[in-house]
């Protein structure tokens, strides 16, 4: 056989093969896949097993959970989409996430200094369903497993202030954990002002938008300063939708009025034009002349404003 | 000495007669790859994940060409019966097994520095471009001169798993030195375990058995400080100092023992 006979006979088979595979997919469909699971739970087990490679382990554990989120996420938003709204309460439950936190928490043991992993997990593991499991507590746990190992780490007492803040609503004990954290040497000046100002406005748009704003000056990867942009671009929609909302009201007993569309209100000379988001979508104004940020945005949904906390001497 | 370097060149060019720096363009492969792959794949953490995976990398493919190789450099010269030819000439025994053994260190020095070297050019592409407020908030900086430690440190390793080989294959099959050295460096790795070993016992026999076997093999954890320097942790001029002088000791105590086996063998 010549050696171009051997190649085009090596091709015809590839070509075969591939095709056989196509016919085999065709007629007996792969089931779905196994869901993802995580054989073995204990960290110390798998530090033990990987010897000198345990660095190189948790990196594969951190992609696992990064893929394992995503995916999931993925998962969820594709089904919600798919079927009638569910009840916000009923939209995920923690059951969704079954091995997130497993797969963090071997990540971390198999390398203890896997600062990104802590930080990045507990972002994860807070968020609200269905973007996320919804567990701050186990969030603070990853973060508090993080400074036993690093106790001098003040990103991550920012950090779990931080889910105390945004996810538990608990601004004293969010202030009490930037504080501490400021406490540290070389923490960041603001850490003690945003310390003040949770303790006495926590909850309130400036409180948050300082606390943003330190967060995207401590972010040590894109995501997570991207992420800090765009809840900083929400707050400013909040801030633009109550402006615009006292002007739509203002004109609302003008001759015409209420008004119930922006292109009657611009022919009304409240706005020079339809009024646009930071993402520069136009804002809805529903039947009843309010204010909202349409859907079609990238920053929608808006984050729910809790209420003002009464201010409470530090304890 | 000039018998010893003669055949140590000599199994360098056997080496890459046998094809065994292909490894390195497989090396050069899974890193370019790995850096693509790994924008897709993960959030961040990227150069950290590159340099674990080069480190181990490095490390695993010298430790295949380290036994691999290492258990036939003596065995193989038997079986082909070149031994004869090679004994025959004007050259003692132990300078075949330091001349076997030299030829290999030199081998996977070549190997480790190229894949540091390939490891540094992919790391400096990576970083190029990053914003300079990323890069602060990294552990280290990407092409950190200190990973440097832990590659010295990784070829002393190497050195001495091959001594490992080398000795096993003076007087044992290939297949047996193989599982003998893949044995030792397993266990090289646990060794603390064995110190530690009183904690899970109550015989004081046992206890003082495994007392035994941690000071006699080889400690392979000293030579680990790829997650130190990856962290941009400290690792000391003095720490280096003594992990190496440690390995060389070692690797002297096999080759000695290799020597003194190989010059009592019998061919016939």
């Amino acid at each position: 056989m010549t050696r171009v006979g051997a190649i085009a006979g090596a091709l015809m088979m590839l070509v075969a093969v591939v095709q056989l595979q196509g016919a085999r997919e065709r007629l007996y469909p792969a089931s779905e896949s196994d869901p993802d699971a995580v054989y073995v739970t204990s960290g110390t087990a798998l530090r033990r097993l990987t010897g000198a490679y345990t660095a190189l382990a948790a990196d594969v554990y951190w992609v696992r959970a990064i893929q394992y989120f995503g995916a999931t996420r993925r998962r969820l938003a594709e089904e919600r989409s798919r079927g009638p709204e569910p009840p916000p309460a009923l939209a995920a439950t923690p059951d969704e996430y079954p091995n997130l936190y497993p797969l963090l928490d071997i990540t971390t043991s198999l390398d203890p200094r896997f600062n990104i992993a802590y930080r990045f997990g507990a972002v994860f593991l807070a968020e609200p369903p269905p973007g996320g499991p919804g567990r701050p507590d186990l969030a603070i746990k990853l973060l508090e497993k993080g400074l036993a190992e690093r106790p001098d780490k003040w990103e991550y007492m920012e950090d779990i202030g931080f889910v105390h803040y945004w996810y538990r609503h608990d601004y004293r004990e969010a202030a009490a954990w930037f504080r501490k954290a400021a406490d540290i040497p070389k923490a960041p000046w603001w850490l003690r002002s945003l310390a003040a100002t949770t303790l006495a406005q926590g909850g309130d748009r400036a409180s948050s938008r300082l606390m943003w704003q330190g967060i995207r000056e401590s972010a040590e990867i894109d995501w997570l300063r991207r992420d800090a942009e765009r809840r900083l671009a929400q707050l400013q929609v909040l801030d633009d939708i109550d402006a615009l909302q006292k002007r739509v009201d203002a004109f609302a007993s003008r001759p015409g009025g209420p008004f119930t569309d922006w292109a009657s209100l611009v022919r009304a000379g409240a706005f020079p034009g339809i009024p646009v988001d930071p993402t520069r979508t136009p804002y809805d104004l529903d039947a009843g002349g309010r204010v909202r940020l349409s859907s079609a945005s990238s920053l929608w949904p808006l984050p729910d404003e809790p209420t003002l906390l009464e201010a409470r001497p530090p304890s | 000495m000039r018998a010893t370097a003669v055949i140590a060149i000599n199994v360098f060019r056997e080496s890459v007669r046998d094809k065994v720096l292909y490894n390195l363009v497989l090396f050069a492969i899974l890193l370019i790859g790995a850096s693509y792959m790994l924008g897709q794949l993960t959030a961040g953490q990227d150069v950290k994940i590159i340099k674990d995976l080069g480190l181990a990398a490095t490390s695993l493919f010298g430790l295949f060409i380290a036994v691999f190789i290492g258990i036939g450099l003596v065995s193989k010269e038997v079986e082909r019966r070149s031994i004869y030819s090679l004994l025959a000439k004007p050259i003692h025994r132990y300078q075949l097994v330091l001349g076997k053994y030299c030829g290999l260190v030199l081998t996977l020095a070549v190997n480790v520095a190229v894949m540091a070297a390939a490891l540094y050019l992919v790391l400096a592409y990576m970083a190029w471009g990053v914003a300079p407020d990323i890069m602060r908030a990294w552990d280290a900086p990407a092409t950190d001169p200190a990973l440097l430690k832990a590659v010295a440190l990784i070829l002393v390793e190497l050195m001495l798993v091959t001594a490992i080989a080398v000795f096993f294959s003076t007087f044992s099959t290939p297949i047996l030195s193989a599982a003998m050295t893949f044995g030792f460096f397993i266990v090289g790795h646990f060794s603390t375990d064995l110190r530690n070993f009183k904690d899970v016992v109550d015989s004081s026999a046992a206890a003082g058995l495994a007392r035994g076997l941690y000071w006699v093999l080889p400690n392979l954890a000293q030579f680990d400080v790829k997650s130190a320097v990856v962290h941009g942790q400290t690792v000391t001029a003095g720490y280096l100092a003594l992990a190496a002088v440690y390995g060389l000791a070692y690797i002297g105590m096999l080759l000695i023992g290799s020597v003194a086996i190989f010059s009592r063998r019998d061919f016939k």
